[in-house]
């Protein structure tokens, strides 16, 4: 091996992932850049949601907590930090962050970049106005008969903007929605000075934050293969990948942490949530997985090489979240004798008093947890003699009134169903606004304009 | 030929992307990697699951990495978000696909049986 490396750790899969993870990367040996995934599908309604009631809110907090506890270390040892943690505010996100620079000693030794320009939600009549129907990718319905109901709208930047802000020096680049690989790929093109349009390096760059954009799921959390012989799992080492000019790259972890880096590992992560591996779009390039050369080198290292790319769509992927109604599930314990038959006559009764009490559910489903609730109709016949199921019933509806009917509705079964009944602990089922996903398209040109990068010195 | 699960063939991980969910499945050998081309199809696959994936089923071919790849359209109840299943992001399908049976030489099902499963007797290390 030749040349120089960049080093790009994955501190977090998504928000709520272990909160020690980024510090064992940081301090357990060397780093570059480490990147924070924070952003699940449906994340920015959440976050826009706590914008709407506290307007200094709608990003991860938890990122700026984060940062007070790694950050001089990083500092110290020249660790830049890309997290999408902005949500939608990378602007509160960024002046909270100036905030606890100052307040952990880092005045004037610290630079915050943040991308702007995602959000698209103060936009969308325009853009609907403009004639971009943003029609739903799996089933082609215009956005128009959920116009009123959306929550967010948010385009999936690419590398461009971070890659900006990390020219402009900024040691932490907080971003809205990007494509999560962008978050990784974006430190490359920056250290290596790749073109754009050097599609086999591009691709290179997107299947390297594709590894470690999951944090643990590349290193051994989460593996089928041989599960039981994965050590250590409770101080896994989260993902790094060791990347060459080239483009070619090493998946890695620190020593003396636990999982494990092997071809099953890894390969596990490549086919993560991906449509047609030849072409895995990203807004800055559509990667062939089906070129990827992996070789397990033994002793946690796994190398990647030879991955092509061609030139990506000339739209940027939208998503957007709008409410669908509300939800609600509660669960009872049913035991031994004939817990199944128990757990099956209290549905029913259940099902009766929806019907007679006119409930208006658009789906009531039941499941028995010990026996189908995970492979529904593949478990096969019931437990014979089970010493015990637990009887789950969720329901959903537009009717708000009815969800909150149902919420009470189990307790009872405690004292007028059948027997041997325990597990209400936890008070009525909890109501839970739905937001549903709209994925659509949008032409790069209509968003572009309105992306900026900004820098703030702590 | 002896029937044996796909499990102690391959090994998988599953996902959401909306209402679609995917299946990567990974040969544990090269060897084994024709097998699941020619058996594992994706109608096999659309016929497994029954009514629990309600679209279509698509099969992808990654031979570099001795994997396919399965996209199955409105497979989650209508999407990790308003889905009323416990697996609402398709999290588990990969090891209900395990369930599968496929057809091997019996050299083949000797030389893997009991894989995917913990050996017997099996304990989580104590500290």
């Amino acid at each position: 091996m030749s040349g120089r490396l960049v080093r790009i750790g994955g501190g977090q899969g998504f928000w709520g992932d272990d909160l020690d993870a980024p510090i064992r990367l940081v301090e357990g040996g060397p780093l570059d850049y480490l990147m924070l995934d924070y952003l699940a599908e449906v994340t920015m309604s959440i976050l826009r949601k706590l914008r709407d009631r506290d307007p200094s809110a709608g990003y991860a907090r938890d990122f700026v907590t984060l940062m007070g506890r790694i950050w001089p270390t990083c500092t110290e040892r020249g660790v830049r930090v890309v997290a999408n943690a902005g949500g939608v505010n990378a602007l509160g996100c960024a002046d909270a962050l100036v905030e606890a620079g100052q307040e952990i000693g880092l005045a004037g030794r610290a630079r915050v970049g943040l991308v702007l320009g995602d959000d698209l939600t103060e936009r969308l009549d325009d853009l609907l106005a403009e004639g971009h129907e943003l029609t739903h990718l799996e089933t082609g319905a215009p956005l128009s008969t959920v116009r009123d109901r959306v929550r967010s709208a948010n385009a999936y930047l690419g590398v461009g903007p971070v890659v900006e802000a990390l020219a402009m020096e900024a040691d932490v680049v907080v971003t809205g929605r990007v494509a999560d690989p962008a978050l990784a790929a974006a430190p490359l093109v920056h250290e290596f000075g790749w073109a754009v349009d050097d599609y086999d390096r591009m691709a290179a760059a997107v299947v390297a934050g594709h590894v470690v954009e999951c944090g643990a799921q590349s290193t051994g959390g989460n593996c089928m293969a041989e599960w039981w012989t994965i050590p250590d799992l409770d101080v896994v080492g989260f993902p790094i990948v060791e990347v060459e000019e080239s483009g070619a790259f090493t998946v890695t972890k620190h020593p003396g942490t636990g999982g494990r880096v092997d071809r099953a590992s890894v390969t596990e992560q490549i086919v993560y949530e991906i449509g047609d591996p030849r072409r895995v779009m990203t807004p800055d390039v559509a990667a062939d997985f089906t070129s990827i050369q992996l070789d397990d080198e033994g002793g946690d290292r796994v190398r990647l090489e030879g991955i092509r790319g061609s030139e990506p769509n000339d739209s940027y992927k939208v998503s957007i979240a709008y409410s669908a109604g509300w939800m609600a599930a509660g669960t009872l314990l049913y035991t031994w004798p004939d817990a199944v038959e128990k757990a099956r006559a209290a549905d029913a009764m259940l099902r009766r008093r929806f019907e007679r009490l006119g409930y208006r559910f658009d789906d009531v489903r039941t499941e028995l947890v010990g026996w189908n609730a995970g492979h529904g109709p593949l478990s096969g016949p019931p437990p014979v003699d089970a010493s015990e199921v637990q009887l789950r019933v969720s329901v959903r509806s537009t009717h708000r009134a009815s969800v909150e009917a149902f919420s009470r509705e189990m307790a009872p079964l405690v004292l007028t169903g059948p027997p041997s009944v325990t597990g209400y602990a936890g008070g009525r089922a909890r109501i839970q606004e739905m937001v549903a996903y709209w994925p659509a398209l949008i032409p790069k040109s209509a968003v572009d304009p309105h992306v900026r990068v900004e820098v703030r010195d702590v | 030929m002896t029937s044996v699960p796909l499990l102690q063939l391959a090994h998988a991980r599953s996902g959401d992307k909306g209402d679609s969910a995917n299946i990567g499945v990974v040969a544990y050998e090269p060897e084994l990697y024709p097998i699941l081309v020619e058996q594992l199809t994706a109608d096999r696959v659309r016929a497994h699951f029954g009514d629990w994936v309600k679209g279509e089923v698509k099969r992808y071919e990654l031979p570099n990495l001795h994997a396919l790849n399965f996209v199955m359209r409105r497979a989650l109840d209508g999407g990790g978000t308003i889905s009323l299943r416990t697996d609402a992001q398709g999290k588990v399908l990969s090891a209900a696909l395990m369930r599968l049976e496929l057809q091997v030489p019996g050299e083949v099902a000797e030389r893997t049986r009991g894989r995917g499963r913990v050996p017997p007797g099996w304990r989580p290390p104590e500290r």
